[in-house]
């Protein structure tokens, strides 16, 4: 005898312990703790903080932790939490010219002011699996040489700051760049996350979507850009990463102050020259922003910031890569996943309808395939017209 | 059922009750939405935009009608949640016990005694009186994104009513099928202007629609658009004067309650593909049980006497 | 046709330019209702830009353009809202492509690409749909029995009557046409042009068609605008203009012609 479906308040909560035991995994290792994810898997923990829009070090480990690993669903518990949050406002625009930069890379010069600082970077590492790394190393006690060394390091760079004006204002000298500056009366930039995404969207909406996309995404949308994909002969002119203070303006104070420093990454790519009647040919701009040392989703970013531009610098929209509400309605991995994964919420009484149809529409096609097979010929035209 | 769930124990993937505003999103959200529900309200079936906040459950598994649900629940109010027609599918598990946890407003299973049902892809059998607010969830609020994905697009078809487009798309089911081809969320014109979308009911659900005395909300978080059907609003399936809609039927009857007018699910009962039939609506079917029981039990008495 | 009337559209002084060259300079001119108009010129004439200026789908930079709509208003046309300029161009104008692919769905049936204007504005009966899709298909000599073909399935010429059928089912009182013939085969162009002549003048419509074969205006315009370099050099009656041209870019073209 067939009994309705019922107990679902038990399944649900029975998966939740097993999803606690599974995520713990084997009790026999030390459990993974939010400082090491932190400290040890920091570039995870950039990719968190970026697309889950919050600067946190320690949430976002925690998030991951959560997560077991899984960096959308880490960004989603990021993104979900930052909803519950108060909001005091907007601080000052990060002023990356004063960055304490920590790496430091143009290709389209071979020297210049600030020099080439490689820093800490996988780009001439061999990739070759260090088996050394399997053993299970123990702290080392004490405030690690680690530490040490690291706050040294910065210490340093902080003393003695050689001036590092970007690539794009030292072309500027000539006029060559197109330069980035805010029109007088522009309107403040819109909030994505106060406000939902329409279209037109401005560059500024549209960065800000970029920033808050998912890295795969970008990758593979910037890389078809390089491709043909609305081909644009990108130089990366300048990335650096570092730490810049972050300030506001306080209405009790009635100026701005500093409330703390955060790390970023900022790439920005030079395009071929675009020009006018009016104008001269110039290069053009792409822009990409993200926190921790995130290089890969900064060029990609800039990438695709600069094929999005197509429609407003006049040339020809060819490829999807350049269809502004395409990119940015499928930009964000919260809603991709959310939306890609509810499909295995149940669908039966949906299908039940479809099922009738196709059973119908089987008997139709079935019923006509008899008539046709038979000489009998009255009732023939009148299917037919039907 | 119809207690509030204080007896379920912590864990950390409940909404801790602590810390949290009532309903979860904090006031000004809930005045956010609130002012876009007025707006859909005033504008039958138009699309309103709103600023659809991450919640703790994901998008496209109903955040929309989560956010509609926050931002009107109040304490006294009764919430009914289903899925597929049933209270007991573990989404609307998940959902009625956000809410318990975040209000800790009474819940019920009884369509007759909640002052608020979310659903997902069906419409209550029981009819709704204009004590109640339905509050649909909708993953795709544009009727025309299978014909035109570009929402600027479709933005200015619906300011001009210019709905050619969906017409043309019934045409050619006529053509190839012999009929419509749409089985669910089969569009409507609403209050004879608006194109809309009444979410992934299956059509048999559309004529419920139609001059319901209940307020009818919908939300969709993902794509961030509130609509609405005020009560006693027209609500017209479209099709052609000589291919009138029509709604699905059934051979079969429900194995549990005997019912031939409610939506049956089709279930698969054996290896050897047996089929039974049963009400999809659990409240409605196992109403109807209860009071043939009292009918069986009340000629049992009659003829004991 | 020699009677005082009101103009249908009227043009004074449009000029639509691109970077400050090229497009077209100073346009003047009236169309009147039931009349054929062509625009001849050479590629580069200006003659494209001209059209989609006039129906609305590029903005001109200057001058006026003023419409009779058939409720008897004198609209200004560079003023509409873009609701009432999309109204206008499903209910009153029609818009021949060059590439009849430009201007059909190609997703969709021949019938349905007939009937949508139909039933953009209302029409509510399937079988009446059908039945009109039939009898227009009938009119523009396509085998309306391929009512249910995708218009894949057509040769290039039957597209362009198509798409002619598409732009007329609605009863238009103007019509923009770009090219219609170009692309196609010397005899399929001619039986086209038999064809548009024979419908504008049944249909009393009034079109405006940019070409730069003379044949074309020779064959179904009553009036005929010569344009060079942005401008327009001449202007007149048909017969008057290729018989007797005035300017020198005119005389050319009339004698390049190769005879028939």
């Amino acid at each position: 005898m067939y009994v309705a479906v019922k107990g679902g308040e038990r399944a649900i909560e029975a998966s939740w312990r097993l999803l606690d035991k599974s995520r713990r995994g084997d009790t026999r290792l030390a459990e993974l703790s939010v400082g090491q994810i932190r400290e040890q898997l920091r570039l995870s923990v950039a990719r968190v903080m970026t697309e889950g829009s919050v600067y946190d070090e320690d949430l976002a480990a925690l998030a991951i932790k959560q997560a077991a690993g899984d960096l959308v669903e880490a960004i989603f518990l990021l993104r979900a939490y930052r909803t519950t949050l108060p909001r005091f406002g907007y601080t000052q625009p990060l002023d990356s010219e004063t960055m304490v930069v920590e790496r430091r890379i143009s290709a389209t010069f071979k020297d210049l002011p600030g020099g080439q600082l490689l820093g800490a970077t996988y780009d001439y590492t061999q990739r070759l699996l260090d088996f050394k790394l399997m053993a299970d190393a123990q702290a080392n006690g004490d405030d690690s040489t680690n530490g040490q060394a690291a706050q040294q390091q910065r210490a340093a760079l902080q003393e003695t700051p050689e001036a590092m004006p970007r690539v794009v204002t030292l072309l500027n000298k000539e006029g060559l760049i197109e330069q980035e500056t805010p029109l007088s009366g522009a309107p403040e930039p819109g909030d994505l996350t106060r406000e939902p995404l329409s279209f037109p969207a401005s560059r500024a909406t549209r960065l800000q979507n970029l920033a808050r996309g998912d890295e795969g995404f970008l990758l593979a949308m910037g890389y078809a850009t390089q491709r043909g994909y609305a081909n644009s002969h990108p130089f990366a002119g300048e990335i650096r990463f570092g730490s810049v203070t972050v300030e506001m303006e306080l209405d009790e104070l009635g100026e701005a102050v500093e409330i703390g420093e955060i790390d970023i990454t900022e790439c920005q790519m030079i395009n071929q020259f675009a020009g006018s009647t009016e104008v001269p040919p110039t290069f053009t701009q792409g822009y990409g922003l993200a926190f921790g040392h995130s290089e890969r989703k900064a060029m990609a970013m800039a990438l695709v910031d600069r094929a999005l531009r197509a429609e407003e610098l006049g040339e020809t929209l060819a490829s999807p890569t350049q269809d502004i509400e395409f990119m940015l309605s499928h930009s964000d991995n919260v809603e991709a996943s959310g939306f890609v994964q509810h499909l295995k919420l149940p669908h039966y009484v949906d299908f039940q309808a479809e099922l009738e149809l196709v059973r119908r529409l089987r008997a139709q096609h079935a019923a006509q395939v008899e008539q046709t097979s038979q000489p009998d010929t009255g009732h023939d035209q009148e299917e037919q017209a039907a | 059922m119809n207690a509030p769930e204080t007896q379920l124990a912590s864990a950390p993937y409940d909404s801790a009750a602590e810390g949290y505003n009532f309903a979860y999103l904090d006031e000004q959200t809930k005045r956010m939405i609130r002012r876009s529900l007025l707006k859909a309200v005033a504008v039958p079936g138009y699309q309103v935009p709103f600023a659809s906040r991450e919640m703790p459950l994901p998008f496209g598994w109903g955040t929309g009608g989560i956010q509609v649900t926050a931002a009107i629940i109040g304490r006294s109010d009764t919430l009914k949640v289903i899925d597929q027609g049933s209270d007991e599918t573990t989404n609307a598990v998940n959902i009625r016990r956000f809410f318990a946890r975040t209000t800790g407003v009474a819940t019920t299973r009884r369509t007759s005694e909640a002052t608020i049902v979310q659903t997902r892809h069906r419409i209550p059998e029981t009819p709704l009186t204009d004590k109640q607010i339905l509050v649909y969830q909708v993953p795709m609020p544009e009727p025309l994104f299978r014909l035109e994905p570009r929402v600027a697009e479709c933005k200015k078809l619906h300011a001009l009513a210019d709905y050619g487009l969906i017409s043309v798309k019934l045409y050619e089911d006529i053509v190839h099928h012999g009929s419509i081809a749409t089985t669910y969320d089969y569009p409507v014109i609403v209050n004879e202007r608006y194109l809309s979308s009444p979410s992934p009911i299956p059509k048999f659900d559309n004529p419920k629609m139609h001059m319901n005395p209940a307020l009818q909300l919908f939300g969709a978080g993902r794509e961030r658009r509130i609509h609405a059907i005020p009560p006693y609003t027209k609500v017209r399936s479209l099709d052609f004067d000589d291919h009138p809609f029509e709604i699905q039927r059934w051979e079969h009857a429900c194995a549990l309650c005997g019912s031939k007018e409610s939506f049956l699910d089709e279930m698969i009962v054996d290896d050897a593909g047996k089929r039974m039939f049963v009400c999809s609506d659990s409240d409605y079917c196992h109403d109807r049980r209860e009071q043939q029981a009292d009918q069986t039990g009340a000629i049992a008495e009659g003829e004991s006497a | 046709m020699t009677a005082r009337m009101t103009p249908l559209l009227s043009a004074r002084a449009i000029t639509k330019q691109f970077g400050g060259r090229n497009g077209c300079r100073n346009v003047t001119f009236d169309l009147y209702p039931g009349e054929v108009l062509c625009i001849v010129g050479e590629s580069g004439s200006g003659k494209t830009t001209l059209l989609n200026t006039l129906a609305l789908r590029t903005e001109a930079d200057s001058g006026t353009l003023h419409y009779h709509a058939t409720h008897g208003d004198m609209l200004d046309l560079r003023a509409l809202s873009e609701p009432r300029r999309r109204l206008l161009m499903r209910t009153e104008w029609g818009f021949v492509q060059q590439n009849p692919r430009d201007g059909l769905r190609s997703g969709v049936s021949a019938g349905a690409n007939i009937g949508e204007p139909l039933m953009a504005v209302g029409a509510r009966h399937y079988g009446q749909i059908r039945h009109t899709a039939t009898q227009w298909m009938e009119r523009v000599e396509l085998d309306a029995t391929r009512i249910d073909e995708y218009p894949a399935a057509f040769s290039g010429g039957m597209q362009q009557r198509l798409q002619i059928a598409r732009n007329l089912v609605t009863g238009p009182r103007l019509v923009f046409m770009d090219e219609p013939t170009a692309g196609l085969d010397v005899s399929v162009q001619a039986r086209l042009l038999d064809l548009l002549r024979t419908l504008t003048s049944t249909l009393h419509l009034s079109v405006l068609i940019v070409t730069h074969d003379i044949g074309v205006a020779r064959l179904l315009a009553h009036r005929l605008m010569v344009m060079q370099g942005g401008e327009v050099v001449e202007a007149g009656l048909t017969d008057q203009v290729l018989d007797d041209p005035q300017h020198p870019y005119t005389q050319t073209l009339v004698s390049s012609v190769l005879p028939v």
